[in-house]
């Protein structure tokens, strides 16, 4: 983190330089598995962006009347709140999605990410603020996750968003399909970034 | 999901053929923070597999004998968490009070549990697929022991992967995801023993 939180720093810290993904390869654990997909994983980090942006929003908001020794449980419970109507939206206006995305969008909960964001930023910063670090923060992963979602969903089955843009002789390549492919093109993505950061001077932790 | 899956052919099935960390990607943050040494890791696998035992149960009984009669599932998320954190609880309070010496291995990692996706993930799981009380205790069980399994194998292959001469960009995160891959596509080879999902 740069020491003065002004908008645009705290925009090109969580997109880039501190991007939640690629320096701490934290809250893939409920995204991965969603990333065969263009559209289940738009839905997906579109979700955890909302959720993101409110919790820290929140948090920022009642930080003053929490006992420090309960906050943990109560940021928790804030997210919690937070992903059910995410949940309740999903399966009222789009029931295949949530179908497609099953427990995942319950386990945004543990998104380490989001607790993250709310102890780290939004517990000692002002409301307005908060919610913008929780907005880019989810879009650095959203970001991450669409470009696996990309070459997943392209090189998987041959579509984008569900449309045909490959020709029609394309074999598709089955491991794109299973989840090994993620792990791989992850490895890769982290790879590129660390190697331009590297090259740029920035300090890599 | 069939409800009438044999709960050992699930407990087989949770281990390798859909492990819950290389197959359905849960528990991967402690997992690869963890995963430098092999004495936490094989101290988190223990946690984490008591824990999962445990709570698959726990949550079992009360969705289907609390939450269902009153119509209340959509509280799950809520419930499911109050109910890992209450039992992460109890088990530091119990293993504290029986053996000081298990509570030195595991006390820094139990806290660490309480936000491990793999514990919500099995109990959505089994809420999602309609596991019976046995399956589901054969499914965490499982899932736990597969956890336990991956990063035990993760730690050992990391010890090695450190001597090597790895690309600077590739250094640590890359190279543990890339590994992870791999790993994944070994246990992919285990699918065809079983096909349970």
């Amino acid at each position: 983190m740069s020491d003065v939180a002004t908008p645009t720093v705290i925009l090109k810290d969580n997109v880039w330089t501190s991007n939640p993904i690629f320096m701490q390869v934290l809250g893939i654990c409920s995204a991965l598995a969603v990333t065969n997909l263009l559209v289940n994983t738009w839905i997906m980090t579109l979700g955890v962006v909302g959720v993101t942006a409110m919790s820290n929003l929140t948090v920022s908001l009642v930080k003053s009347f929490m006992p420090r020794k309960v906050r943990m449980m109560v940021q928790t419970l804030i997210i919690a709140f937070y992903v059910i109507i995410v949940d309740i939206l999903l399966r009222a206006y789009l029931p295949d999605i949530s179908r497609a995305l099953g427990p995942y969008v319950g386990l945004i909960i543990t998104n380490c990410i989001i607790m993250g964001r709310a102890e780290a930023f939004a517990q000692s910063n002002p409301p307005l603020i908060s919610i913008w670090d929780g907005l880019t923060s989810g879009l650095g992963y959203m970001g991450v996750l669409l470009a696996i979602a990309l070459v997943r969903e392209l090189l998987g089955f041959g579509t984008l968003f569900g449309y045909q843009v490959m020709p029609n002789g394309f074999e598709p390549w089955i491991i794109m399909v299973l989840p090994p492919s993620a792990f791989f093109l992850l490895g890769i993505l982290i790879w590129i970034a660390k190697s331009i950061m590297i090259k740029q001077g920035e300090p890599v932790v | 999901m069939s409800p009438e899956i044999n709960p050992m052919a699930l407990f087989v099935a949770s281990i390798f053929t859909s492990n819950i960390l290389l197959a359905n990607f849960l528990g991967m943050c402690s997992f690869i923070s963890i995963s430098k040494d092999m004495k936490s890791s094989n101290g988190l696998g223990l946690a984490v597999t008591l824990v999962l035992f445990v709570t698959a149960g726990m949550n079992w009984v009360v969705y289907n004998l609390v939450l269902v009669p009153l119509g209340l599932e959509y509280l799950r998320y809520i419930i499911f968490i109050v109910v890992i954190a209450s039992i992460v609880q109890i088990i530091e309070m119990i293993i504290d009070r029986v053996s000081p010496r298990l509570y030195i291995t595991l006390g820094i990692f139990l806290p660490l549990i309480t936000v491990n996706c793999a514990i919500l993930g099995v109990s959505l799981f089994m809420e999602i697929r309609q596991y019976s009380f046995v399956q589901s205790l054969t499914y965490g069980l499982g899932s736990g022991l597969g956890w336990w399994l991956a990063i035990m194998l993760l730690a050992a292959i990391r010890r090695r992967v450190e001597k090597a001469p790895v690309p600077a960009g590739l250094k640590g995160p890359g190279i543990t995801v890339i590994t992870i891959g791999f790993m994944a596509m070994a246990f992919i080879g285990f699918g065809g023993m079983l096909p349970v999902q």
